[in-house]
């Protein structure tokens, strides 16, 4: 048993490397120093307090999707429409800020309403879409894509229409609200001790809803095999409906956090790709939510490091991109392989 | 608007259309054997980005499609192989794919940002551009537009009308019947998945070289394309013309929605974008709905002759997936 765990052990090393070798190859295809290229990312993250705060900052939505996702993931399902989950997460939090912002009521409960709003907008996001697979059939990876359209849409409608700012409308987003409705900050840096506490604590209750409870279990059934789980008396449907409940919830928080501590108003890429990515993670840790935290982090980490190729280098962002994609890809493929040997090998002897 | 710029708007959807129309039929055949080809809206960037790098680089328009087409082939193959050789999961890899080709796209693109490169030439079918409004509306574009008209028929006649078509059906419903016929289910879900892709190659080199000339990152507007690809060919019922149709609906809306906009000034151009999208949303609903459970039970109940109505009309819409549709085959 130990035996294979090294082996498998193995096997991921071996992919961190391959996805190493193939991003090298790239940077050196596009006559660019590899070393310059990764000391710049690693200088750019972790070089400074600052710097570090920073990776946090971006660490806390990828964190809090993952953990969402890890939950429709168990239930076997694609999650796709995660995007606009974020995104309507973030549009029902700016609306209740709005709403309330000129109310008598203390700002702490505005902000924690309004965040509670942005995860019922997730929810409900994601409930469509679960919806659409239940009741009508539609494939979620479907259903989700084109409510990510429409998300997008929504929330332009809402930056250029009703809710622009005095004067014109433009891309950087609605008026920002006040100081007061902010999520408290540490001075001097853009990080939310209240955000990051937030992030930590849902992971810690996802890890031990899908560990510990029956009901982590019975999602995981569904997963694992839902005409089975189906005739051992599990009410699938209903399962499947919270699993997209509580993803879109998660994601709708991820939103409602970029609203309230990072952005303070809406902006019209409020998701900023943290769906997609927060996919990644998920297919990355494997079911595991213990290694959702650490994974989160190094991948917020590539990101915010990659920001100084385009001023120092002159090259693309998109090269975090690049890894943590291949990375994943080939931990898939190196795990493939693993299997098929170790099949031969145990049909042999 | 004059009955002149209607024509010319119309003329303009099918040109529009042809890079899709090569998508939805490369994703048609890809999917009728069985697997599903997740990473076009990645492969569509870096097709693009890749053709147009290409055609600067040799200067020769040929190149650059032909660069495409080898893209499009090299990203399906690796689905492929993750897939049929390696047992993973295809929805997985291949919507790891469309993320890392969309990034290198934009990484390697970088220094061809914006360069001044070559455009498809038009080209004027003789007699036949000349007819009155057939001719400006069908006969005068550029020559991938006309290969958009041919591959529809094409693939559909190969699917339905040929031996090896039928057995591509075959691999894709029922592999183990196939393989029992006699045929190599694994290789040739290789040949045809290879195959699609290198059609979805085209759609990129398509929009670089033509419909969307030059390659500018990020802005290049491509970026969610090849969803909305995959979304028509379910739309399709994985047929070649039905999906040929929805990719003509789908540009007609976006035209419509372009005209429409200056009537309403109150929505921003943005929205009018993706009216589509509800649509399609609806549309996916109406095909699949009949394949549900509550439906059947539901229709059941209702008094016979309004039974029959709808169960006819939900039957003309249904599209069911090809049987085995993202499962890996093993002859063992």
């Amino acid at each position: 048993m130990t035996r294979q765990r090294w082996i498998t052990l193995a096997f991921q090393f071996g992919a961190l490397v391959l996805a190493l070798g193939f991003t090298t190859l790239i940077l050196l295809a596009t006559e660019t120093d590899p070393w310059q290229a990764y000391k710049y990312i690693i200088i750019g993250s972790i070089g400074s307090l600052r710097k570090f705060s920073d990776v946090l900052v971006s660490f806390i939505p990828l964190l809090l999707v993952s953990s969402g996702l890890l939950v429709t993931f168990s239930a076997g399902l694609w999650n796709i429409g995660v995007e606009g989950q974020i995104t309507l997460g973030a549009i029902a939090t700016t609306w209740v800020l709005r709403l309330l912002q000129g109310s008598s009521l203390p700002p702490g409960v505005i902000i924690a309403l309004a965040i509670l709003a942005g995860m019922l907008g997730g929810a409900a996001w994601a409930c469509l879409a679960g919806a659409l697979k239940t009741y009508g059939g539609v494939n979620e990876i479907f259903g989700g894509l084109g409510l990510n359209f429409v998300a997008t849409a929504l929330t332009l409608w809402l930056i250029f229409g009703p809710w622009k700012r005095p004067g014109i409308g433009s891309m950087s987003g609605t008026e920002p609200f006040p100081d007061s409705l902010w999520m408290p900050m540490i001075p001097g840096l853009r990080l939310s001790p209240w955000a990051l506490g937030i992030g930590v604590l849902f992971i810690i209750l996802i890890y031990f809803l899908m560990k510990g409870t029956h009901f982590g279990l019975r999602i995981k059934a569904v997963g694992k095999n839902i005409k089975a789980a189906y005739l051992h008396g599990v009410p699938t449907t209903r399962y499947l409906m919270l699993a997209f409940l509580l993803g879109g919830g998660l994601a709708g928080l991820t939103g409602a956090i970029q609203v309230t501590a990072v952005y303070h108003r809406l902006i019209p890429s409020i998701s900023s790709g943290y769906g997609f990515l927060g996919l990644l993670v998920a297919m990355l840790v494997n079911y595991q939510a213990l290694w959702v935290a650490p994974v989160a982090m190094f991948f917020a980490a590539l990101n915010i490091g990659s920001i100084q190729l385009p001023i120092v280098l002159k090259l693309d962002s998109t090269l975090s991109g690049v890894l943590q994609g291949v990375l994943v890809l080939f931990v898939m493929l190196m795990d493939g392989i693993r299997q098929k040997i170790t099949k031969r090998w145990g049909g042999g002897s | 608007m004059t009955n002149e710029a209607i024509l010319l708007g119309l003329a303009g959807v099918l040109v529009t259309a042809a890079p899709m129309i090569f998508a939805v039929i490369g994703e048609t055949i890809s999917e009728r054997a069985g697997v599903i080809n997740l990473s076009m809206n990645g492969t569509i960037l870096l097709t693009a980005m890749g053709g147009f790098a290409v055609c600067v680089q040799t200067g020769s328009l040929l190149w650059g499609f032909l660069a495409g087409m080898l893209i499009g082939a090299f990203v399906a193959l690796i689905v492929a192989f993750g897939s049929i050789t390696l047992k993973q999961n295809q929805v997985a890899i291949g919507f790891v794919l469309a993320l890392v080709c969309r990034d290198l796209a934009y990484f390697i693109g970088n220094p061809y940002m914006g360069l001044e490169g070559q455009r498809l030439p038009g080209l004027d079918i003789p007699i036949l551009s000349d007819i009155p409004v057939i001719g400006p509306l069908f006969f005068s574009h550029d020559l991938m537009t006309y290969l958009s008209y041919l591959i529809i028929p094409l693939a559909w006649v190969w699917i339905y009308r040929t031996r090896p078509g039928l057995m591509l059906q075959g691999i894709g419903e029922k592999p183990a019947a196939a393989f029992v016929r006699g045929a190599n289910v694994n290789r040739l879900r290789y040949f045809y998945t290879v195959l699609g892709g290198a059609i979805i190659g085209l759609a990129g080199p398509i929009y670089s070289l033509s419909v969307k000339a030059g390659w500018k990152g990020t802005i290049s507007g491509l970026d969610g394309l090849g969803w909305i690809a995959l979304a028509i060919t379910i739309f399709g019922g994985w047929n070649p013309i039905r999906a040929a149709f929805g990719v003509y609906l789908f540009a007609f809306l976006q035209w419509l929605g372009l005209v429409l906009q200056p009537s309403l000034p109150g929505v921003p151009s943005q929205v009018l974008q993706v009216a589509p999208f509800p649509l399609m949303i609806m549309a996916l609903l109406l095909v699949n709905i009949g394949n549900t459970e509550w439906v059947a039970r539901t229709l059941a109940m209702l008094p016979v002759p309004l039974r029959h109505f709808f169960v006819r009309l939900l039957r003309a819409l249904r599209a069911s997936p090809p049987g085995a549709l993202g499962t890996p085959f093993d002859s063992e």
